[in-house]
């Protein structure tokens, strides 16, 4: 890591461990240590050491989403053979089934599902919105039909955090005011205030603030005056991280960026930062070089169970017909078990007689996400991030041409060319 | 090959190892004891790091043509095997004709071609097609081609004789193509014996099947559905009586612990295990017990290996009627052996599946825990149960060895039986 104290890049700071012992991120009371291990001397990146009450997380950090207290036909043993330090449970999901009483009197989720390292839950807010249609978002909070029962229920900022509080998390997120990131005028600007008032209930509604950890969650849409506006209010409560919201919904990507990169300007330096939603590979790129350290998306695990398998080339459908004759393995680099053991053509085969050929693909795709997440991260400490990037990007896609524009710009806007 | 028998009592079953197994001779295998039941080379749902949490597992695998038929061009073109093909090391190969678990639709059967159904629907086979897929598929044994369509009601005294004398003469062009094979040296092929439920049929097809040089037998067409036990049981007798000692003999279709029991009596050595498969797939879990070491001297200090069902959890199990009034339907109906952990009462009981089991699932989960995936439908409910419920079923196993060395089938029967509403 000394190599890291180097370089020191026009208008970037660089820290080491040497430079920067253990700061505490916060009011002492939160549960929460952000250790800057390195920052780029180009971009905004930074790799860090996030201690959590259950184990240390070494950002960037990919989170896989396990929605029901499990990650899709894997075992704990397995995703923690994968090197995972934090998952994702959902809070809407666990919310309504098993529910909170069981879950307290489990031990919580950790007990529950018998995960030793981190879980982040989310508000619930999100599902709620687009899961459930006829939910009606009130100052109060967020209405809806139980889709298991039909009775009316309320989910107030008060509610999801007494619900991720029995939860155990070590991340809680705030309820927020979602609305869809398509969505333009007035709606957007009191979603954005509505979200700050809904953070001081979620604050106050706290629990276990000496045990869990609640994140804001910047709102204001694809608006910079709006986003600067709740960055600025927000940024003034003590909190232990903040969290980008309202992106990754279909917006355009050349607004995507630009709304990453002006929240991770104005977000402070010493706090961990977690871009909601966002999964692909070149995405995960270079939203790291944009100084998001945290991430978490279905996509790896959902894609998997079609047969999709990510590879540094982009994916492998290990169920067309191509790979039933194909006797190499899905990534003749990957060291996960799937990639050690078994080939394409035996995957393609399984796929048609049993569901061990999707899990044989989740266990791929969550060490595709996790190592890509460990090499950036091992760049970003070496100091050579920009280099990580070039290679990547190469090895991505077929020709420079067909590097999205909106990837090209955002890394210009970070000093970094891609040939 | 060769069947070391350490006991044989007539009316107590065959205790002993197969040994010299595989064509490097260097494994062995318990009797009674089960294969290792796979979908294409892996046991359901269970991948090979989930797998081998389970610490005894036997040592053959067995995978089925009606899986691998519609692959034989990928395994004629990789050329090392079915093996190394699904990334099985070490593990010795035995390649049946069908899935004891899957529907095997009736009347596709020809003088010259039987038929087996895979992911992309029939595949006839003849002697030729079967023998070049043994030849790709490259197992360690494997069961020589048969026509076993006699396990249905009514079928007729000259469709039975016509199934016997079919399964034979696919066994002899099996065998001369199987001489002929360089490819297939040291490869084992297993007679199947057929005859319906017609006694003298039975004991053509057993005479007959022992004149030919097989390696053991596979006992065809007495699957659970397909008769009651009384009748089954009396016929494996007749068999058994029939066939040397010293070749093994392997029960098809027949999974379920009581029924195991009877027909290890009768000199039934080896079984499929699908049975386990089949309780995953319903959501439940094995919890009958068959500890028979439970002397009054040491019931005080050791733990039993499996908690007594209270009274009300037996409510629960054994829906199922155990007349002679069986159907092929029984087979997906919830037996007395489980629980149905979808059951709302195990919403919030936070005991393993089974105290005292050893497994992954039992030692790190609850039932609350897997209630909640079989409800909420989540795949690692099927990873879970087909843990506990292959240990499980591999610990029965392990118990009828024991009972039939120490001459105490009778205290298992007892043990296992028990818990069974009458
Ligand atoms: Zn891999
Ligand atoms: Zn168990």
């Amino acid at each position: 890591m000394a190599a890291a104290v180097v370089a020191c890049g026009a208008g970037t700071h660089h820290t080491s461990e040497s430079q920067m012992p253990l700061k505490k991120a916060l009011s002492a009371a939160s549960p929460l240590t952000l250790r800057i291990v390195a920052e780029c001397s180009v971009t905004k990146a930074r790799a860090c050491d996030l201690i959590l009450p259950h184990s240390a997380v070494s950002t960037p950090v990919f989170m896989p989403v396990g929605t029901q207290g499990t990650l899709k036909g894997i075992t704990v043993d397995q995703l923690e053979g994968l090197g995972c330090q934090i998952c994702l449970g959902n809070t809407y999901h666990l919310g309504m089934r098993p529910g909170p009483d069981l879950i307290t009197k489990a031990n919580g989720l950790h007990g529950f599902m018998n995960w030793g390292r981190n879980l982040l839950t989310d508000s619930g807010g999100f599902q709620m919105v687009s899961l459930v249609e006829l939910s009606e978002v009130t100052e109060e909070g967020v209405k809806f039909k139980s889709p298991y029962d039909d009775k009316e229920i309320l989910l107030s900022p008060e509610k999801s955090i007494s619900i991720q509080n029995s939860l155990g998390s070590d991340i809680m997120m705030q309820l927020d005011d979602v609305v869809s990131s398509t969505v333009t005028g007035p709606r957007v600007e009191e979603a954005m205030h509505r979200s700050i008032r809904w953070l001081d209930r979620c604050i106050a509604a706290n629990k276990n603030p000496n045990k869990q950890n609640l994140f804001a969650i910047i709102q204001g849409g694809l608006n910079a005056d709006l986003r600067k506006a709740c960055l600025d209010e927000m940024t003034r409560r003590d909190v232990p991280g903040f969290a980008i919201g309202g992106l990754s919904g279909g917006e355009e990507k050349d607004d995507f960026w630009r709304m990453v990169t002006l929240s991770t300007d104005h977000l402070p330096r010493e706090k961990p930062r977690y871009l909601m939603g966002v999964g692909y590979a070149v995405d995960l790129v270079v939203c790291v070089a944009l100084g998001c350290d945290m991430f978490d998306c279905v996509f790896p695990t959902r894609t998997a169970r079609f047969g999709s398998a990510l590879v540094p080339w982009g994916s492998l459908q290990v169920k067309h017909k191509q790979y039933a004759k194909d006797f190499q393995p899905i990534d003749p680099d990957c060291q996960c078990p799937t990639c050690k053991r078994h080939t394409r053509a035996y995957l393609h085969a399984l796929f048609k007689s049993d569901t061990a050929a999707m899990h044989h693909i989740t266990i791929h795709n969550i060490a595709y996400q996790l190592t890509l997440m460990r090499s950036v991260r091992q760049s970003i400490v070496e100091d050579r991030l920009p280099e990580f990037i070039r290679t990547f990007m190469k090895r991505m896609f077929p020709s420079r041409d067909q590097y999205p524009g909106w990837a090209v710009d955002a890394l210009a806007s970070v000093n970094v060319t891609v040939e | 090959m060769k069947l070391e028998l350490a006991r044989v009592v007539r009316g107590t079953g065959r205790l002993g190892v197969l040994r010299g197994l595989g064509r490097t001779a260097q494994h062995s295998l318990e009797v009674p004891g089960c294969l290792l039941y796979t979908h294409l080379g892996a046991v359901p749902h269970l991948t090979q790091d989930t797998l081998h949490t389970l610490s005894s597992l036997p040592s053959v695998t067995q995978v089925t043509l009606s899986n691998i038929a519609e692959h034989q061009e990928v395994l004629e073109e990789f050329k090392d095997g079915f093996r190394k093909f699904a990334g099985l090391h070490d593990t010795l190969l035995y390649c049946s004709l069908h899935d004891s678990a899957a529907p095997c639709p009736t009347g596709y059967t020809t003088n010259k071609t039987v038929s087996v159904w895979g992911s992309g629907g029939r595949i006839e086979l003849t002697v030729a097609k079967f023998m070049a897929l043994q030849k790709a598929v490259q197992p360690d044994w494997y069961q020589s081609m048969a026509d076993g369509e006699t396990w249905q009601n009514n079928t007729s005294r000259k469709r039975v004789r016509k199934s016997v004398d079919r399964t034979l003469a696919h066994l002899d062009e099996c065998l001369l193509a199987h001489q002929n094979s360089q490819e297939l040296e040291g490869v084992e092929v297993f007679g199947v014996v057929e005859g319906g439920d017609i006694p003298e049929e039975r004991v053509r097809s057993a005479r007959e099947t022992a004149k030919r040089p097989v390696a053991g037998f596979c006992l065809d067409g007495l699957q659970t559905g397909s008769m009651d036990q009384a009748l089954r049981t009396q016929l494996i007798a007749a068999v058994t009586k029939e066939l040397p000692e010293e070749k093994p003999r392997l029960l098809q279709g027949v999974g379920r612990p009581d029924e195991v029991l009877a027909c290890v009596e009768v000199g039934v050595d080896l079984f499929e295990s699908f049975f386990p498969f089949q309780v995953t797939e319903r959501g439940c879990a094995l919890c009958f017990s068959f500890n028979i070491s439970l002397d009054p001297e040491r019931a005080g200090r050791a733990l039993p290996a499996v908690l007594e069902l209270n009274e009300d959890e037996r409510d629960t199990a054994g829906e199922t009627q155990h007349n002679g009034d069986v159907s092929l339907d029984d087979q997906t109906r919830m037996t007395s052996f489980e629980m149905n952990l979808k059951d709302k009462r195990y919403h919030d009981d936070f005991r393993p599946l089974v105290e005292g089991c050893g497994c992954y699932c039992c030692k790190n989960h609850q039932r609350a825990y897997l209630h909640h995936l079989l409800v909420t439908n989540e795949l690692l409910a099927g990873v879970l149960l087909t843990i506990h419920n292959t240990a499980h079923y591999q610990g029965f196993f392990s118990a009828l060895r024991e009972a039939v060395a120490g001459d105490k089938l009778d205290i298992l029967r007892r043990r296992v039986l028990r818990e069974r509403k009458e």
